[in-house]
């Protein structure tokens, strides 16, 4: 991958999001290879550690991928995942993180080609904004 | 409307004035014990947990230090009740730090009876010990004498000079070689009926007197904010702003609403095969250890940033002087604005991580269905 590839690591709920990726993925939808997906069994299990991992490693952007409200599959997973992201959004973009580099998307089972354009857009933008300014650092 | 009672004192019997009142407070069997900051035998400070009048000779509720945010004391003697009567003396920050507590449920309020005092602020430990050792009293301090010294960091920019949710005040904000108690809850004056202490008016400046300490406190923590904010605005100053860190956690321990039993970072999610970190230089060409600094702190403030109340205990207790309450400070000021949230403002409130609704906050996704 080329140095103005930008690298996105996606932490998918396994009910939807994982589902929709899949989805696309047999429905023979292309997206960019840019997304690193891992598989949670819900968006509500996403500690913000694991966020500030993955930028802190390099990460230019993250997804996170969980059900439309009323939909988790544990009743209210997506809104605790919700409630992390607007906190990790507030203190990330106070050392130059914004939130064009942290995503909660909303994509259903059933969303395949939603799941294809949220990849699409999210390189696209992240292309136009440049490398994460952790990109490279040297110490942990 | 709140009802006040006076309680004079001559030049340099500040102390004893209190330990009376403390002592009939005891003697009448209101309270089994008072928690308070008292003098050690042989040097210092602490908070102590007195049951004896007769201790109470040593008590120094003023004393210019604040050796340990006494939440966490309160929440020693509560989290499992003793069922006994008590009163706990306590600045604002340790009120408000004590609401988190208690809505954590790692402290409880039903036998405690909150005394907040005013608080000017306090000196960092070594520059009380110094302060002291020099002869410095608490009545030298509250007469604006500080013999050379500075209060700490965070309490000059601390919007609290007042205690809110307590029972009871002990106010000096305003007054003139006198305490005024001020009884403001329904426990408060069941303890000065028990007394039989009468009431009358508050001192007559204080309310313009408090306000303009806050005033001058918000001009001087916006512009300690402001210029923090543009000094760590990006990654490479936030870790420059930590440069000192050695992972040796004082902060978390020190911090009041710290809440976790055990941190993350002590458990072996964090204790590294030696191959992990040969992997680690390979992969960057070098690795500063110990690692995970930076991991931490920004671990820290998703933690607790809602919940800081901003006493700058984390500042005192960092052995490399890193200036950690402007940092969790400023970041909490936008993180608790974000949810509508003031840490220790109300019991009543929900902490922002411990609740959620499903029509708030659409802006994260920008979706709507």
């Amino acid at each position: 991958m080329s140095a103005n590839e930008p690298t996105i690591v996606a932490f998918l709920c396994n009910w939807c999001t994982f589902t929709a990726a899949d989805l696309a993925g047999t429905s023979r939808l292309s997206y960019p290879s840019n997304v690193k997906i891992i598989r949670m069994m819900c968006s509500g299990m996403v500690d913000p550690k694991y966020v500030i991992k993955a930028f802190l490693e390099g990460a230019d952007g993250v997804l996170i991928g969980g059900c439309w409200p009323g939909d988790c599959h544990y009743i209210n997973g997506n809104y605790k995942a919700r409630r992390r992201v607007a906190l990790l959004t507030e203190i990330l973009k106070q050392f130059g993180i914004g939130e064009d580099r942290l995503w909660l998307r909303w994509v259903a089972a059933s969303e395949g080609n939603m799941f294809q354009e949220v990849i699409t857009d999210m390189t696209k933008q992240l292309k136009e904004l440049g490398p994460s300014p952790l990109k490279g650092r040297l110490v942990a | 409307m709140a009802e006040f009672t006076k309680l004079c004192y001559q030049k340099g019997e500040l102390n004893q004035a209190l330990s009376e009142f403390f002592g009939a407070l005891i003697e009448q069997k209101v309270f089994d014990a008072v928690l308070l900051p008292a003098k050690q035998p042989t040097r210092g400070v602490m908070q102590t947990l007195i049951s004896r009048p007769d201790k109470l000779g040593a008590i120094d509720p003023w004393a210019p230090v604040v050796p340990q945010n006494a939440a966490k004391l309160v929440s020693a003697l509560t989290a499992s009740p003793s069922g006994r009567p008590a009163a706990a003396v306590l600045r604002s920050c340790e009120v408000r730090a004590l609401i988190e507590l208690t809505k954590l449920k790692q402290a409880t309020q039903d036998d405690v009876v909150l005394f907040g005092i005013d608080c000017p602020g306090r000196f960092e430990n070594h520059d009380f010990l110094a302060f002291s050792d020099q002869g410095g009293t608490s009545e030298d301090f509250l007469s604006g004498d500080f013999k050379g010294f500075e209060v700490a960091g965070a309490c000059k920019l601390c919007q609290h000079p007042v205690a809110g949710n307590v029972d009871v005040r002990l106010c000096m904000i305003g007054a003139e070689n006198a305490v005024y108690v001020e009884w403001l809850t329904e426990r408060g004056n069941a303890v000065r009926e028990k007394l039989g202490m009468q009431t009358e008016a508050g001192p007559k400046n204080r309310d313009s007197e408090v306000e303009a300490i806050k005033k001058q406190r918000t001009e001087e923590r916006d512009r300690r904010f402001a210029e923090f904010r543009e000094a760590t605005r990006d990654f490479q100053s936030l870790q420059a702003h930590l440069a000192g860190c050695v992972n040796c956690y004082n902060c978390r321990v020190a911090c009041p609403v710290c809440y976790c039993k055990e941190c993350v970072f002590v458990t072996d999610t964090f204790r590294h095969d030696g191959s992990q970190y040969m992997g680690w230089a390979d992969k960057r060409g070098a690795l500063k250890m110990p690692v995970d600094s930076l991991f931490y702190h920004l671990t820290r403030l998703a933690h607790i940033s809602t919940l800081c109340v901003g006493c700058g205990q984390c500042t005192s207790a960092c052995p490399n002087d890193i200036q950690l309450a402007p940092l969790f400070c400023a970041v909490a000021e936008k993180t608790q604005a974000r949810f509508d949230y003031r840490a220790g403002r109300s019991p009543d409130e929900a902490q922002p991580l411990a609740t959620f609704h499903d029509d708030e906050l659409v802006e994260v996704t920008g979706q709507v269905k």
